[in-house]
């Protein structure tokens, strides 16, 4: 892909027309965050982010003015504009996670990559960003990583994530302290009838 | 309480919500999801929207209004003009996180929601507005709807009724105001999510300038299961006029923070002792609870300590039930630094339309930091307070009052304590101010 062109291909291509399809004729304009998502994703080598020649093309395919298409990805944080690291680390910072610990989290992934939030590192593996509440605040500290949430950390849990992403290991996304989603810790008391519990498919 | 005692597990509607079980279809139906379901759309609209009106649901998404009664105001069906159901699934409220359980777990008692309450509001298309940041729910959301349409549940005919119901996900990209209805519906147009002016609401002028319906993910979810079991049933759950099941989000400085489903009215300290584990170091170490989401004014231990879990009880002690995310501080919280990182959560998600909240969250969240560090005047409170009254009610959507509502409750409950970091940075700095006094 160059900077003067672009076009959605492959998997891209087709998630990006089965948006559209989604909308009633003449108002594909809704499909816009859907391909800039999608425009971001078949990017992701180059630094996971949006062109200028992928605004140009949405607009094109959308048929709304390219200055629309900019207003919408400059408003919405999930759009970068500019290139990320390989791994985009997004912590929330915001008050449920600030009060069980995102702060020392935070402390935690700076250290170890030595670099603040908002800086990607030299290698342009990780970038950090602190973010407001994701939404698993049962489940505090946690971060997004790329598509991925990562939850019940703590600080040591965080490096050795690190690691094993800077080394290319598997990781298991989720709560990291054993729980299955935002049960109590240690098992639920309440559902207990019905069928064993299962793994989820 | 005689109002109040646990939910049993016969009666939770969310059988999966920690996902202990596979959320596909054969496992739902198994758990009671699509069970003649055929029969309840053919109840039809005006019988479904009264059944809905008589079980007392008031919206899960904050604002309380009765879904039954907001659906009637749906005008008939016009060939003309299609009308929609919009779920907002943009869960960004902080300390909320139970839509995502939903969603993830039981994803088909909330699309069973959708049909049965688009038929309750005479649409036969639905889009589903989640947050960008929810890839996941996202993804099981529409392998689930797939799912659906393959077994002719949903589609032309859906569940063989006659009834034609579309239904679609779409995604935001992290911007809290797309939570706000009418910037939702922005969004969902393609644009940049800024609120609109009301009226036209969206009954009349909604997505694409039809008539439309925003409810909350859980509002419709817990659908399925009131039709089922009937008006009745629902009722018997909580006080008079905030009736039914509720999914509490308890987040913060308890031993086992966790979603769970509740009887509403259920006392807060039974909520975070029962289910909860209690506050991390017991109930005298607590410090501060905000109820319902970041948006509602915190309350202080002694309004706690009895104080139910309900719309009319926490808007008597000046709060609100708002999400029923229940954020829990004990005594080592920093309770202006908590209220301060809240004060730059609306400053950041602040859409800049309007000039009070544009400047307002801006200039609060400024002062804020300056009374976390206690570098201000004890007269700046005043100022604050005064700022936020400017702000709230200003401003065209309410993010404006979200904001203000922190700080004032802060102000209401523990202006001693700012008043007391004034005072003492005051006396460090001057050792001869304080020999002064």
């Amino acid at each position: 892909m160059t900077a003067e062109n672009f076009e959605f291909t492959g998997k891209h291509r087709a998630e990006a027309e089965r948006a559209i399809a989604k909308y009633p004729q003449g108002r594909q304009q809704s499909a816009v965050l859907a391909l800039l998502f999608e425009a971001q994703e078949q990017n992701h080598a180059n630094g996971h982010y949006v062109t200028e020649a992928a605004m140009r093309k949405i607009s094109d395919m959308l048929d709304m003015p390219y200055i629309r298409v900019m207003e919408v990805a400059s408003f919405f944080t999930q759009i970068n504009l500019e290139p990320v690291g390989e791994f985009h680390i997004q912590l929330c910072g915001t008050t449920p996670c600030m009060l069980r610990g995102a702060e020392d989290i935070r402390a935690a992934i700076e250290s170890k990559l030595g670099i603040h939030a908002g800086q990607t590192t030299q290698d342009r593996k990780f970038t950090l960003t602190e973010v407001e509440c994701l939404g698993a605040c049962c489940n505090a500290p946690m971060v997004q990583i790329n598509d991925d949430y990562f939850e019940d950390l703590t600080p040591a849990i965080m490096t050795d994530l690190i690691d094993r992403l800077a080394k290319g290991d598997a990781v298991t996304p989720g709560p990291q302290n054993g729980r299955m989603c935002s049960e109590p810790e240690g098992g639920p008391q309440t559902l207990q009838s019905g069928p064993a519990p299962q793994v989820k498919n | 309480m005689p109002d109040w005692s646990p939910l049993k597990d016969e009666d939770r509607i969310f059988q999966n919500l920690y996902g202990y079980h596979p959320w596909n279809l054969e496992a739902a139906k198994k758990r009671g999801a699509w069970k003649d379901t055929k029969s309840l759309v053919e109840l039809g609209r005006e019988k479904i929207c009264e059944i809905v009106k008589a079980s007392g649901l008031r919206g899960r998404g904050g604002a309380g209004f009765p879904t039954g009664l907001k659906w009637s105001f749906m005008p008939p069906a016009n060939p003309e003009k299609p009308s929609y159901l919009v779920v907002n699934a943009d869960e960004s409220e902080p300390g909320t996180c139970k839509d995502r359980e939903i969603m993830r777990n039981d994803p088909h008692t909330f699309i069973e929601g959708c049909l049965l309450a688009s038929v309750g509001m005479g649409s036969h298309a639905c889009y589903i507005y989640i947050r960008g940041e929810y890839r996941l729910e996202y993804r099981v959301m529409e392998q689930a709807i797939a799912e659906a349409y393959e077994a002719g549940l949903v589609g032309k005919n859906a569940c063989g009724s006659g009834y034609d119901f579309d239904i679609y996900m779409h995604h935001g990209a992290g911007a809290y105001i797309c939570g706000e209805e009418t910037a939702l519906l922005e969004s969902l147009e393609g644009k940049k999510g800024q609120p609109r002016l009301k009226p036209p609401f969206p009954a009349m002028a909604g997505l694409y300038g039809c008539p439309t319906t925003v409810n909350n993910v859980e509002s419709i979810a817990v659908t399925g299961e009131i039709l089922r079991r009937g008006a009745e049933w629902f009722l018997g759950f909580g006080r008079e006029n905030n009736a039914g099941t509720k999914l509490f989000c308890v987040s913060g400085h308890v031993e086992k923070p966790c979603n769970v489903e509740e009887a509403m009215s259920i006392p807060l300290k039974e909520l975070l002792e029962r289910h909860c584990g209690g506050v991390r170091g017991g109930w005298d170490n607590l410090k501060a609870v905000i109820p319902g989401g970041s948006s509602v004014p915190l309350l202080p231990k002694d309004i706690c300590d009895d104080v139910l879990m309900d719309f009319d009880a926490l808007k008597e002690v000046k709060s609100g039930l708002g999400t029923a995310a229940v954020i829990v501080m004990d005594q080592s919280t920093d309770v202006i630094k908590a209220i301060a990182r809240l004060s730059y959560f609306y400053k950041h998600e602040s859409c800049g339309q309007c000039t009070p909240c544009r400047e307002g969250t801006g200039w609060m969240w400024r002062v804020m930091e300056r009374l976390v560090r206690g570098e201000a005047e004890i007269e700046e409170i005043d100022t604050l307070l005064e700022v936020t009254k400017q702000v709230e009610g200003h401003t065209i959507c309410a993010l404006g009052d979200a904001a203000a509502w922190p700080i004032q409750g802060l102000v209401r409950h523990f202006r001693d304590e700012i008043e007391d970091r004034i005072k003492n940075r005051t006396r460090v700095a001057m050792p001869g101010a304080a020999a002064a006094e």
